[in-house]
């Protein structure tokens, strides 16, 4: 195991934000903890980074223990926080010649594993990294935390803010680096991007709610999914919570999501209830469970 | 939807020295209307935002917004919009209630009014638990919805709202969306940015913007149609270019 977590808690104050979690991540694999703001996910970031002990539980990362080996730990771990935490006022190519100074090596030595990320911003080595872009500043902050060459990358919300586009790329990136070895574990509240990893914990409210991989984590769900469509979207939305069969109504894109308490749910009988409540243009079928249903499903 | 415009954008241009951040764009808003002001990370939106709120002259072109010019009276527009950042812009060290009566008062709304429009708010929300809470306490979601009520409390003819959702969780993102439409079916004009291309199809039109222009601009359904893609991401996807990385960026720059 790269990562093993096993029942850790932490609280601050009256705040319980970490509460008996466990999970392992294998070598070589790349883990999503999935789950909104305030879930606890930069709270546990924070602690297998060992830069916060836990009040509970024991974790071990690269094999070492969190509190007993930490400096040990520091030097195989690469860690991207979710807010920006470079030098501002150093360039680019100074902030990364520090991180590498700071871990006894160079960024020639380890070039090749930066490389395709760094190209991007080498044009922009001599700009101070607070004059950056965003996009950029990310870019920098990975090859910074990939300098030493780490044996487990931990990235804390790197897509946060990232358009559709960026973050797509930023995905293929990290695919990248996971076929040269590296384990990762990253964390995101798109629940679009769960399915590039290769498990997932669904989190929230400082605990774990399920860890599979993002094919089985669906079967989890109990009901079958319809979509409904019809043209008033709002309207239709109003109809479905008044319909005294419904199980869930979340609106999904273009779609409703809709389940039915009853085990013999019958679309047709919906669609004479929508029809008579003069919706346009009604359409049910059913459809694929997403993680998004299923995280819905748990977390109510 | 009524049919006249309370947003009328004509050639309108943004530039910072040598740099055109939002170059030449031409649209309209109809009141009522549910639109999506979509676009990667430093296309533009935000700029383009803040020239229609009021709050940065443009360098040339014309728009409209409640009715007012924005080079002549962007006074008059601040009193009838209503404006939801990014980040969080409600006191962390006040109450729920002290913030609304704050933000009130910032409207020139009564004191009479202010209660009224409270009660209202805390029926409407289910904020009876929490209304003396200091806000800093509350999760995300909490105060992203409190934070749009507040926005619509003077009753605005617009809102705008710079990405509403970014980071909360996908329960309380259908709730937001759900007071989005409740507002726009009472006549509210909502303009909205997004990243969450699901919340692009609940938009009535939608705009694209790449490198300062707008790409593209109809309904979701068009556009699907127009572009051949499943949904809005894969419309986002074959429009959105990244813009050259040489260029600064809007918000992801906190320069």
């Amino acid at each position: 195991m790269s990562i093993s977590v096993q029942h850790i808690s932490k609280s601050f104050k009256t705040v319980n934000a970490v509460n008996d979690v466990s999970f392992e991540v294998k070598e070589g694999e790349l883990f999503g903890l999935i789950g909104p703001d305030g879930a606890g996910k930069t709270t546990i970031f924070r602690i297998l980074t060992t830069l916060l002990f836990a009040d509970k539980g024991t974790v071990t990362v690269a094999g070492f223990d969190v509190v007993d080996d930490y400096k040990e730990i520091r030097n195989h771990v690469g860690y991207m926080p979710g807010k920006f935490s470079l030098y501002q006022d150093l360039t680019v190519e100074e902030n990364l010649n520090f991180f590498a100074t700071i871990f006894g090596t160079t960024i020639e030595e380890n070039y090749e594993l930066i490389k395709d990320i760094y190209v991007q911003i080498e044009p922009f080595k001599n700009r101070r990294a607070g004059a950056l872009s965003g996009g950029m500043k990310q870019k920098l902050a990975l090859s910074c935390a990939l300098i030493h060459k780490p044996k487990v990358l931990f990235l804390d919300e790197p897509t946060t803010g990232v358009d559709p586009v960026s973050r797509k790329e930023f995905w293929e990136m990290l695919k990248r680096l996971q076929q040269k070895g590296i384990t990762i574990l990253v964390s995101t509240p798109y629940m679009d991007e769960a399915e590039l990893c290769d498990r997932i914990a669904l989190i929230q409210h400082g605990k774990i709610l399920q860890i599979d991989t993002p094919q089985e984590i669906v079967k989890h769900y109990p009901k079958k999914i319809y979509d409904v469509k019809a043209d008033n979207m709002y309207r239709l939305l109003e109809s479905l919570k008044s319909y005294e069969h419904h199980y869930s109504v979340y609106p999904f894109g273009e779609f409703v999501h809709y389940t039915d308490k009853r085990e013999d749910f019958n679309p047709q009988e919906l669609q004479q209830y929508l029809e008579a409540k003069k919706h346009q243009n009604i359409k049910i079928e059913i459809t694929k469970t997403t993680i998004e249903d299923t995280f819905m499903e748990l977390a109510k | 939807m009524k049919n006249y415009n309370v947003i009328e954008v004509e050639n309108l241009t943004k530039k910072f020295g040598d740099f055109t951040a939002v170059n030449s764009i031409t649209f309209g808003v109809k009141k009522g209307e549910i639109f999506g002001f979509l676009g990667a990370n430093g296309a533009g939106k935000t700029t383009a935002m803040k020239m229609l709120i009021g709050i940065a002259k443009p360098t040339s072109g014309k728009a409209q917004v409640a009715g007012f010019d924005v080079f002549t009276h962007p006074e008059d527009i601040k009193k009838n919009i209503g404006y939801m950042s990014q980040k969080f812009a409600l006191y962390d060290d006040l109450t729920v209630k002290e913030n609304i009566t704050f933000f009130g008062g910032i409207y020139g709304l009564s004191r009479a009014k202010i209660k009224e429009k409270r009660c209202e708010l805390v029926e409407e929300l289910g904020l009876g638990d929490i209304v003396n809470e200091l806000v800093g306490s509350l999760p995300l979601g909490w105060k992203q919805k409190i934070s749009f009520s507040i926005a619509l409390l003077h009753s605005p003819t617009i809102v705008f709202l710079d990405e509403p959702t970014g980071g909360v969780d996908p329960i309380t993102r259908r709730q937001f969306w759900e007071m989005i439409y409740k507002s726009a079916n009472n006549g509210t004009t909502i303009f909205v940015t997004t990243h969450y291309m699901d919340e692009a199809e609940y938009c009535d039109r939608v705009s694209i913007m790449v490198d300062g222009k707008i790409e593209a601009l109809d309904t979701p359904k068009k556009l699907k149609e127009k572009y051949n893609a499943i949904n809005m991401n894969e419309v986002f996807l074959k429009l959105a270019r990244i813009t050259s990385p040489a260029l600064p960026q809007g918000k992801g720059a906190n320069i």
